[in-house]
């Protein structure tokens, strides 16, 4: 072998200095690449969610003048008296009047059809709202049903021939006129978060599985939080290092891995069918999350306290702090923001889930808002799930819509679990 | 010269961490009021064998002892010992200065707190007070006693926690190499304060540094492999060692 020259040396180094750069460029591009892709991808399903959940976030109103002729025993129609009319018949009647070349029977009962069924509610409220005597014209905003919302929105296109759309040529026309005569109206739709579930897409809203969701959560954080954290506590700092605490350690790491159906199964068995916790409430719902849950928190908790440094818990006890103390006073503290972050995004987790939920009757058609632990509701994946099904093209953007709300909760809950890590984290 | 008052007394102690036995038979006379200093090559026991007197190494999993420990003639092993109490008289300060990430003032306060010293406010901020000035701190920190105690300089962290330890009025004062994270002139400062510290405490103290037991320690106890080779006066030890293997560490043939 002939040796090389000190310059020789020089040379071969920097030639093999700029391959070193070279690749490590290359490696710096195909990571670019892989997180430009990635928020790519995310940015084209959040706005493709987000096209279509516009349609949902406006409905559109129908103006209609009604009329009582009822008799009133006083000067003014009581609460009562207005609660017996039929609404339907005085709804119909003023689209008839309106249409008066409307006879036929079928034709008239797609002309009824262009209003919402929620239509007759929007009327008791608005004359429930007015001192109305009889004969009085009121003139009252009511949503129309989700064909017509979805024509106005152009969602469904009115020049298309008629085979090809499910609103006929006869509907249309009679929504031409009604919008020359200026009685069709967009509004926010209010309907969406004030309104509970329903059949009719214009009238179903999601705040039931809001509701339920934070019953279920508040029920679930109660289970686990507690349990989680006293469980990682003995299992961190006070057990002793023996066969059996190993063996409920490599159990705790399974359990975050089992499916979550599972925990679904689990809590129908114990929690219905053992201590006949009542079926579909946030009360059964909250603690089989809360199951699927404790993994986590057990999890994040023993890592955050595994994190606090050894010598902090000598000094502690050097100075002649117990055992209890040295945990409560200066490990726990310290611990503190890990264990919330760990407790959060378990919670988000457990917020997003459907499956489990399914098992124990949460995935269920409920109107009424929830009003405590144990009364009937669902969540909002749940609900989402069901939308979904529902073959009303009306629920695609409701849908979608209810995915954006459940998309900020959970972005909400990681804010929070972002903001109590920064506000306490500490440095020794 | 009146023979100094024995504080603790070690007979026999032997120490096991599960199968691995870390120190011999080891016999001591710990005198009071005085240094001691406990000097050898790394993993020689010194530091386990400090950690007997105040039992810190119950709570290493799988260490346990046996022999005889007595403080004041009693002996810290009898089931009748409490140990958060014994804890409260043997004062400890780490190798690494560790004070809470907590303020200054609640640093030094702790101890006094757990342990229900003080009745009232005054009088707790008058035992931090004289804790940080007999510590040789209370000039730096005076005017900012809430700051937190991380954020001073690394000898005066460890001054904080030796006033951290003399909070709680302890009689004994157990150091685990307080100089070794430290500059010379930290350390100096320290070991000038040990030397102060001596008239109220019983000190033993750990060190790697010959010239450090030499200057500050009444008696040396040098250790090697666990055992104890040679314990007496520290100007016996240095100038006139009996056993083959202290000199030799001492003069630096090994170590």
């Amino acid at each position: 072998m002939t040796e090389l020259s000190t310059s020789q040396y020089q040379r071969e180094r920097r030639r093999h200095l700029a391959g070193r750069h070279r690749s490590e460029k290359r490696f710096k591009a195909y990571c670019i690449a892989a997180v430009t892709t990635a928020i790519a991808v995310l940015m084209l399903l959040l706005s493709s969610i987000i096209y279509t959940a516009l349609p949902a976030l406006t409905e559109t109103t129908l103006r209609m003048e009604l009329q009582l002729d009822e008799p009133a025993q006083g000067m003014f129609y009581t609460v009562e008296e207005l609660e017996n009319v039929n609404w339907r018949r005085v709804v119909s009647n003023a689209l008839y009047e309106t249409f008066p070349e409307v006879t036929a029977r079928r034709e008239k009962r797609e002309l009824v059809a262009i209003l919402s069924l929620g239509a007759t509610d929007a009327a008791l409220a608005k004359f429930k709202a007015n001192a109305v005597r009889p004969g009085d014209v009121v003139s009252v905003d009511m949503p129309v049903s989700d064909d017509i919302d979805l024509v106005v929105k152009g969602v469904i296109n009115r020049n298309l021939p008629e085979s090809e759309r499910i609103v006929s040529d006869r509907t249309i026309s009679w929504l031409s006129v009604l919008e020359a005569e200026n009685r069709i109206e967009r509004r926010l739709a209010l309907t969406l978060f004030t309104n509970g579930d329903s059949r009719e897409p214009e009238m179903a809203g999601i705040k039931g599985a809001l509701v339920g969701t934070l019953w279920t959560m508040l029920v679930t954080l109660a289970a686990s939080l507690p349990i989680g954290i006293m469980a990682a506590i003995y299992l961190q700092e006070l057990a002793p290092k023996n066969r059996f605490t190993d063996m409920i350690e490599v159990n705790i790491s399974n359990l975050a891995a089992v499916p979550s159906i599972v925990f679904g199964l689990l809590g129908l068995a114990v929690f219905i069918n053992f201590f006949h916790v009542p079926r579909s409430s946030p009360l059964v719902g909250g603690l089989v999350l809360a199951l699927m849950t404790l993994p986590t928190i057990i999890i994040a908790t023993r890592a955050a306290l595994a994190s606090v440094p050894p010598s902090i818990r000598e000094a502690a006890l050097g100075v002649g702090a117990s055992p209890l103390q040295v945990i409560t006073h200066h490990v726990l503290p310290l611990a503190a923001p890990g264990i919330l972050t760990g407790t959060i995004i378990g919670l988000a987790q457990a917020a997003g889930e459907t499956a489990p939920l399914l098992m124990v009757g949460m995935m269920a058609f409920i109107v009424d808002t929830p009003t405590d632990i144990t009364s009937k509701a669902t969540v909002l994946p749940a609900q989402i799930f069901m939308w979904a099904n529902n073959p009303e093209r009306a629920f695609l953007a409701r849908t979608s819509a209810a995915i954006l709300i459940l998309l900020s909760f959970l972005l909400f809950m990681n804010g929070i679990a972002i903001y109590l890590r920064k506000k306490f984290e500490r440095r020794w | 010269m009146l023979s100094p008052v024995t504080k603790i007394q070690a007979e026999n102690v032997n120490v096991f961490y599960g199968t691995n036995q870390a120190l011999y038979d080891v016999s001591v006379d710990i005198p009071q009021n005085q240094v001691t200093a406990f000097i050898g090559p790394s993993g020689c026991g010194k530091s386990t064998f400090l950690r007997c007197f105040n039992r810190m190494n119950d709570a290493i999993e799988g260490c346990h002892m046996n022999g005889r420990i007595a403080i004041d003639s009693e002996d810290i092993y009898s089931s009748a010992i409490d140990v958060v109490e014994l804890r409260a008289r043997i004062g400890m300060v780490f190798q690494k200065p560790n004070p809470f990430p907590k303020s200054i003032y609640d640093n030094v306060a702790y101890g006094p707190r757990i342990h229900g010293l003080t009745q009232n406010k005054s009088d707790l901020d008058a035992l931090v007070e004289t804790s940080l000035r007999r510590a040789g701190l209370w000039n730096e920190v005076k005017d900012r006693l809430l700051a937190i105690g991380s954020g001073l300089s690394g000898g005066q962290q460890q001054r904080l926690c030796i006033a951290r330890a003399i909070a709680v009025n302890p009689d004994i004062l157990l150091m685990d190499e307080p100089c070794s994270a430290l500059d010379p002139i930290a350390t100096a400062i320290i070991e000038e304060l040990i030397d102060e510290l001596r008239q109220r405490y019983t000190i033993i103290m750990v060190t790697h540094s010959m010239q450090q037991a030499a200057r500050i320690s009444q008696k040396t106890a040098y250790f090697h492999m666990g055992k104890l080779i040679e314990f007496g006066e520290t100007g016996d030890v240095f100038t006139n060692p009996k056993n083959e293997q202290t000199e030799a560490y001492i003069s630096g043939k090994i170590g």
